[in-house]
């Protein structure tokens, strides 16, 4: 595995990034440095953020560890991962078109197609429908690590409801409360604006049929949800409502929403709910969650759901490696952002590489989530290794394998004081009539020493992301 | 032929219901198997909207009801010419790719008594064109599940339907499915009518079977029910993954219950006085 690379000091010096915090970081004595990690919690459970991020599990009404040190990117930097997010995201889109409609890229043999028809998360419902401006997925989170000055890599796209934006917001908001001093002195990009930028996207792609002011709201499978707490702070920065499935109705060609002053049309749905449960009439008849009728009306252009019904298809493990195909194939540009190299055991002369080099390499099963099923070999005795061995002999095609990323690290408060710890990052991309994105994104943080894991129910915390203006 | 079809759904409620949504295909596919020459779907103090051909070529609509009701009716009425294609579905626009057709649901599931199955029927056809192997899968399934109603229900999957030998048309056409998925012949499950000249098979005159995408040919229908392929006498109204997915009406009530349901279908040869004559 190589060298981690830290984002702070290099090479004994420190990096323009952070050569403001370094004096904030020596000027702080321990004692305040107690205090604002109390004040800050405290602050957290005023506000009642307590949710796992999308897909982790563990306890949702835990609170995610905050660390007060921020992450920081300079313009230069951000302007690379920028471009590189919008045009995974316009491709991504481009890909979920294409894959409704003519499959083109199937077509022109760049992807397989029982890659997209065999993907459980392709919806026969959505085939032949186009959404307003053609857009499927209008939040694309993409999840990002580091291992140098340079060197980014995508872990994963995440094209239905990506949560953790709150986190986003929240954590910007209070170091500014609790450090108003670091935003004199440092010139940091706004991300405030993200949920005005959000309702502007969602406004954007109203049906043709809608005539007026776009109603949007906010559709939430209820407060047992586990990021309740982020449907609710979205809907009240957004000023729209924040509807469960009962609040809805459809009649005619239109959806919509109960309300005192009687039945108000909707617009635009933000929907927090997965596919199978939108509507019992078109996919899991047994749902309470979903409006009852809501796909014809979508489907017949009374309404727009975001992300659209079967944007999940491009957001698959075996559909990633495709992703710097779909960019090159859809927009004829070369991918900014890369790809973890990743062999496909599938491929005869991919898998010998895979075997002669298990120790090295992380083994995933293509449909595998959660960390199931997986072999890291840098890490796994020589047993465990053999054992896998032959699961991969007698399956090849069920396995992919990645190299051992070595995670950037960054400065991070500890009990003993500030330490390099490894951190991932996930942007929102914001696809409507325009790309939009804020600068920064969500920024995780393994806290335990040495480990890579940066999920919150394995230890992960939060940190505020800062992208230093121009 | 030129078939009129009679078609009357009615639902009673024992307590008034409040509301009542559906999501309905009752109206025949556009293809070159049938010209519709009048069709008309009727019902009272209804609001219809939401409709739109989706991408399997169905035409879909949607329908509510304001309470309080205690009943509610849809009439279908019309005359269609058909023409006999062997069972190939001839000129129908669709824009799913068969290959999204290989999915297994819940009702379609294999099980080992099903692959055992499928093994058997293709034994020794190796070198069968895939449309022999069609046909041999269909014959297996009228061999092996005997059509007898009251056996099963509206959810019993293909694997339970194998186990007992027996079922009605629903029943053998999720049976044909899992059998053509498990050679790698997509397949589907199509709802429609069936004239039939004896009366004793009346009530299967709302039909269910299955199609098979054969290459060079397109989608086949097969009607184990009845040893053939969809001919002159059928109607085909859609399509989906299985009898779920494919209900020509999918609804949801709110309030009351006690729902009791009738169905009543008379299909009969438009161009035959005696029948005509007996309708009267």
């Amino acid at each position: 595995m190589a060298e981690t690379f830290n984002e702070m000091v290099d090479q004994g010096h420190v990096r323009e990034a952070y050569r403001n915090l370094e004096k904030w970081q020596n000027d702080m004595p321990a004692d305040l440095r107690a205090m604002k990690q109390n004040e800050a919690e405290a602050l957290f459970r005023r506000v009642g953020i307590t949710f796992a991020v999308y897909g982790e599990g563990g306890d949702p009404e835990r609170l995610i560890p905050f660390d007060m040190f921020p992450r920081v990117f300079t313009a230069s930097e951000w302007r690379k991962l920028d471009r590189g997010i919008r045009q995974r995201a316009a491709a991504l889109n481009a890909f979920l078109a294409d894959v409704y409609d003519q499959r083109e890229i199937v077509r022109a043999g760049r992807v397989p197609e029982h890659l997209i028809t065999h993907n459980e998360a392709f919806e026969k419902a959505v085939v032949g429908f186009r959404p307003p401006r053609n857009v499927w997925s209008h939040i694309v989170g993409i999840d990002l690590v580091r291992t140098g000055p340079d060197q980014f890599y995508v872990l994963e796209d995440n094209c239905r409801t990506p949560s953790g934006v709150s986190y986003m917001l929240q954590n910007r908001e209070i170091m500014m409360r609790m450090f108003p001093n670091l935003f004199v002195e440092n010139r940091i990009a706004p991300v405030d604006n993200y949920a005005d930028t959000l309702r502007k996207t969602l406004a954007s792609v109203a049906p043709q049929k809608c005539d007026r002011d776009p109603t949007v709201v906010i559709l939430t499978p209820g407060q047992f949800n586990s990021a309740y707490y982020e449907h609710s702070f979205l809907a009240d920065l957004m000023g729209v409502e924040l509807v469960e499935g009962q609040d809805l109705f459809v009649e005619g060609d239109f959806c919509w929403m109960r309300t005192t002053e009687g039945p108000k049309k909707v617009d635009v749905i933000y929907r927090r709910i997965d596919d199978a449960f939108i509507d019992p009439l078109c996919f899991r008849p047994d749902s309470m969650l979903g409006v009852p009728g809501l796909m014809n009306v979508y489907r017949s252009g009374g309404v727009t759901i975001c992300s659209a019904p079967g944007a999940g298809v491009a957001d698959d493990k075996a559909i990633y490696t495709f992703v710097p195909e779909m960019i090159r194939f859809y927009l004829g540009e070369a991918p900014i952002l890369e790809n973890v190299p990743t062999w496909q055991c599938a491929k005869a002369d991919e898998c010998k590489y895979v075997l002669e080099n298990l120790s090295e390499l992380v083994v995933k099963e293509v449909h595998g989530s959660g960390g199931y099923g997986m072999l890291v070999g840098p890490k796994a005795d020589k047993a465990t290794i053999e054992a896998f061995r032959a699961k991969i002999e007698e399956r090849p095609w069920n396995y992919i394998a990645q190299p051992t990323l070595a995670l950037s690290a960054c400065p991070t408060f500890v009990e003993e004081g500030v330490a390099p710890r490894h951190v991932d990052l996930r942007p929102y991309c914001l696809v409507g009539e325009k790309i939009e994105l804020v600068p920064g994104g969500l920024t995780r943080v393994a806290l335990k020493e040495g480990s890579l894991v940066v999920n919150s129910s394995q230890g992960g915390g939060v940190k505020d992301t800062w992208v230093l203006a121009e | 032929m030129r078939l009129t079809v009679n078609h009357v759904t009615r639902y009673s409620f024992g307590a008034p219901i409040a509301r009542l949504i559906q999501s309905q295909r009752l109206t025949p596919s556009r293809c070159a198997n049938q010209q519709v020459q009048s069709w008309e779907v009727r019902m009272e103090g209804a609001t219809r909207g939401a409709a739109f051909r989706d991408g399997a070529g169905d035409w879909t609509e949607t329908v509510t009801v304001q309470g309080p009701r205690d009943h509610f009716e849809i009439v279908v009425e019309g005359t269609v010419e058909t023409q006999d294609f062997a069972g190939v579905l001839q000129e129908h626009r669709e824009k799913v790719p068969p290959s999204a057709y290989l999915t297994a649901t819940d009702l379609t599931r294999p099980s080992q008594g099903l692959r055992e199955l499928a093994g058997r029927a293709l034994e020794g056809m190796g070198a069968a064109t895939p449309l022999d192997r069609a046909h041999a899968l269909s014959a297996m399934v009228s061999d092996t599940v005997q059509y007898v109603p009251g056996e099963t229900d509206q959810l019993t999957p293909a694997a339970e339907v194998l186990e007992g030998g027996k079922g009605v048309c629903q029943d053998q056409t999720h049976v044909l499915i899992t059998l053509a998925q498990l050679s790698g012949i997509p397949a589907r499950y199509v709802t429609g009518y069936l004239f039939s000249a004896a009366e004793e098979h009346m009530s299967e005159a709302s039909h269910a079977w299955a199609e098979l995408h054969v290459p060079d040919l397109g989608w086949v229908g097969f009607d184990a029910s009845n040893r053939c392929c969809p001919d002159d006498r059928y109607i085909r109204l859609n399509s989906g993954f299985d009898a779920q997915d494919a209900a020509p009406i999918r609804g949801v009530v709110s309030g009351g219950g006690g729902e009791t349901l009738d169905v009543r279908v008379k299909i009969r040869d438009a161009d035959d006085p005696a029948a005509a004559q007996a309708q009267q």
